[in-house]
């Protein structure tokens, strides 16, 4: 590091904590012996663990040390078939006869079970998943937790879900989930799905399953009734049997806009309830009269978080151009602080990539970002040997019609552009088929909510970014989906309204 | 008033209507120059009207978003106004519809209450306009110190494929999509063209910026799969009984996973509530820290 200095006085050395010049931080890791792991995990239909039908099982793996966890069960249409038909007939003769009040405390239980086994999750889901413990300890537990308290409390009131109409659920659902936020996504889909009535058949991703299936241990332990919930473990196979199943009334998936054309193009004309959670290509806009050092924690925590394996990721940085060479000073200052590694360790602000196949994906875009001529910029921090890593990286001088600026990489990878006026990065900011989020900062009140009014996008952040709720709904305009998860809105997806009296 | 074509009476030869389509606030003919007979119900050519293409399908897309801001930025005030306004011009010409109305085979007494409940139901939806937002939007209480609020917004532009339904389920289907801040592009391809190509006067002399409502006649076989594909439509409303029409509309919808609301009624009479709005809105949530 050398800096030149002047006569009028030195410039003041960079101090990096955690960073690769003598100043790191010692290894903090989270301790993992109290978490119980099984070298083999079945399918949990009709309420008992049980292997696939024809035997069949697959690997999951520890991402940040390639190492195999444990043995799951791979399940075929069979399992599939045997899992709905559980769900259907805890739905027509237990789950759909029960008060709505008791309905509400079994759901109640696993939101209070899932507070107790806390760590055990948050640990079992960065071993699984790659994510930075923190995280998953501070976000993706708490929230799950959050998501199953805040539901359970619609079960019985479900008659105000829809002003002027009854309402009533919608039967079984299948649902699939992706592996960025593997038990969150979970809780996304099962609290509102039971409560407002409906029994499910869920499949967790196929790079981590582990949370899923020691939710289905919890929603044993808390007594549910067989079959209300069902965890069906595989690959896209698995998924494509679980929401083309003609017995699923309601399919909601989350995962890529390509996924989820085919599973919307394979539901045309059936009349099936269905939301879709795919893709997003959030732009994160920077106005000269925000505060810099906010907004530069703002597209950190925007496209850092967990590994940048985020839909709503704030993965487009428009930054105005009379601020933009002092804002990415400062974020690249801010980037090299960044500590990228063991996801155990309480310091980790980077995890593992999630599996083999994501960072070969990632490491495609960078050749293609710098190939279409986008100016490349990655941190110099030290990652482990072993295991899938990426660097936190830019993309400068980025243009709108460059992949990396239309399309969703799914990494740690933030492409910057720069605007003059309000209307012109509003318009940047429009420009791609996806609109899921948005990010904006400025000081002015003013002009943060035109400016949120104006993106094309459902969930917009004026001076902060990545902040979820279970109250608050969430989900896309454009490709990047169809239907609200979340909130008041996020049950209507779960319930119909009883036709006017 | 008939629309029929009256043998020329001795002293004076009747003046009779071009019917034709209504987009971006004009009234053009159809740009491939074809036409197509509208009969009475014994098969008798009542009009020609308007074979549109798919051509015309991308024009009145054109002349629809071009109107949508616009239209989404007017004050709910404004919009209640102005779907008062149509109703007002309806009720002011209940007579020429009740007459095409009968012309197309709906027997007189039929004629007249289709007439004015078309006209309440614009009436209803005016109303709505300034009140569905508070009936339907909420603040979150998230659990950080955040303000944070769900709103709707108009999906854009709609497709609307029209009911058989002539005036009642036409009406019906275009104004809880207009009255949400969408602008649209109507496809009237039933046996009964007529009361729509008249209602776009309606909509022309009632304050309605041109492009909010595009009515086209023709074939459904050549303008829905234009419609139901193109890439700057934002949501589709699939008014049809036949699950082979909504099914394949809804494939072509899937290239930018368009959002579609299918209505399979035949009868109306009952179709009015908010949610004929609220299902043609997107949801958006907004995050403001609460800080100094």
């Amino acid at each position: 590091m050398t800096e030149s200095t002047q006569s009028t006085g030195l410039a003041a050395p960079k101090l990096r904590l955690g960073g690769a010049d003598g100043w790191g931080y010692a290894p903090a890791p989270e301790s993992t012996d109290h978490v119980e792991l099984r070298d083999r995990y079945g399918l949990f239909i009709d309420g008992d663990f049980t292997d696939a039908a024809d035997g069949r099982t697959f690997e999951t793996a520890n991402p940040a040390t390639e190492e195999k966890i444990a043995d799951v069960a791979l399940a075929s249409d069979a399992d599939v078939d045997a899992a709905v038909a559980a769900a259907r007939r805890a739905y027509e003769e237990v789950w759909s006869q029960l008060p709505p009040r008791e309905r509400g405390k079994y759901v109640y239980r696993i939101a209070r079970v899932l507070q107790e086994r806390g760590r055990e999750l948050a640990i079992t889901e960065s071993l699984d998943g790659g994510k930075p413990i923190r995280e998953s300890r501070d976000v993706d537990i708490p929230l799950a937790a959050a998501h199953f308290f805040y539901y359970a409390g619609w079960a019985d009131k479900l008659d105000y879900a829809f002003p002027g109409r009854g309402a009533r659920p919608l039967g079984v659902a299948g649902q699939v989930i992706p592996w960025n936020f593997p038990l969150l996504m979970a809780a996304w889909k099962i609290a509102p799905a039971i409560a407002a009535g409906n029994t499910v058949v869920l499949k967790p991703a196929e790079t981590t399953p582990l949370t899923a299936l020691k939710l289905a241990e919890i929603i044993r332990e808390a007594g549910l009734p067989p079959g209300v919930v069902n965890i069906v473990t595989g690959a896209g196979e698995t998924g494509a049997a679980v929401v083309q199943h003609p017995d699923v009334d309601k399919v909601a998936f989350t995962g890529s806009t390509e996924v989820g054309k085919l599973i919307r193009r394979a539901l045309a004309g059936s009349g099936k309830h269905y939301t879709l959670e795919l893709g997003g290509k959030a732009a994160n806009l920077v106005f000269e009269d925000a505060a810099v050092d906010q907004a530069v924690e703002g597209i950190v925590n925007g496209i850092f978080f967990n590994q940048g394996h985020v839909c709503c990721a704030g993965s487009r940085l428009l930054v105005q151009e009379s601020v933009a060479d002092e804002v990415i000073s400062k974020l690249k200052d801010r980037m090299e602080t960044l500590i990228v590694g063991d996801p155990l360790d309480k310091n980790t602000d980077i995890g593992a990539i999630n599996s083999r196949a994501q960072l070969d994906k990632i490491e495609e875009y960078l050749e293609i970002g710098e190939a279409e001529g986008a100016a490349p910029f990655q941190t110099s921090c030290p990652v482990p040997e072993r295991g899938y890593w990426c660097r936190p990286t830019l993309f400068l001088r980025a243009s709108q019609s460059h992949r990396v600026v239309q399309e969703e990489i799914f990494g740690p990878v933030l492409a910057v552009q720069t605007f003059r006026t309000v209307d012109e990065g509003i318009a940047m900011a429009n420009n791609t088929p996806y609109g899921l989020s948005g990010g904006v900062w400025s000081d002015k009140g003013a002009k943060a909510f035109r400016v949120t009014s104006r993106i094309r996008a459902g969930v917009l952040w004026a001076n902060t970014y990545n902040k979820f709720d279970p109250t608050a709904p969430f989900g896309g305009y454009k490709e990047s989906g169809i239907g609200r998860e979340g909130g008041l809105a996020g049950l209507h997806f779960y319930l119909q309204p009883e036709a006017a009296a | 008033m008939s629309e029929r074509r009256p043998a020329a009476a001795a002293d004076r030869l009747p003046v009779l209507k071009t019917h034709k389509v209504y987009v971006g606030g004009k009234f053009p003919r159809s740009e491939s120059g074809r036409f197509d007979r509208a009969l009475a119900p014994d098969g008798t050519p009542i009009a020609n009207i308007c074979r549109c293409s798919r051509k015309d399908v991308r024009d009145a897309v054109t002349a629809a978003r071009a109107a949508q801001a616009g239209w989404a930025a007017r004050t709910a005030y404004n919009r209640g106004q102005i779907l008062y306004r149509i109703a007002e011009m309806l009720e002011g010409r209940s007579g020429q519809f009740e007459a095409l109305l009968a012309a197309g085979g709906t027997a007189p007494d039929e004629a007249a209450a289709e007439v004015q409940a078309a006209t309440d139901r614009l009436l209803h939806y005016a109303g709505w306009t300034d009140k569905f937002q508070q009936v339907f939007s909420s603040v979150n209480p998230v659990a950080t110190s955040h303000f944070n609020f769900s709103i709707l917004e108009p999906m854009g532009v709609v497709g609307v494929l029209a009911p058989e339904s002539p005036l009642l389920g036409l009406v019906s289907s275009i104004a809880p999509a207009i009255a949400g801040g969408n602008t649209t592009v109507v496809l009237v391809t039933g046996s009964q063209p007529l009361p729509a190509t008249t209602l776009g006067e309606v909509l022309n002399s009632s304050d309605v910026p041109g492009g909010v409502v595009n009515i086209l006649t023709g074939r459904r076989d050549e303008m829905l799969a234009p419609l139901a594909a193109h890439r700057d439509v934002d949501g589709l409303l699939l008014c049809s009984p036949d699950p082979d029409v909504t099914r394949s509309a809804e494939i072509e919808a899937v290239h930018n996973l368009k959002r579609v609301a299918v209505r399979g009624h035949e009868d109306w009479t009952d179709i009015q509530s908010p949610y004929e709005i609220t299902d043609l809105q997107e949801v958006k949530t907004t995050w403001h820290p609460i800080g100094s």
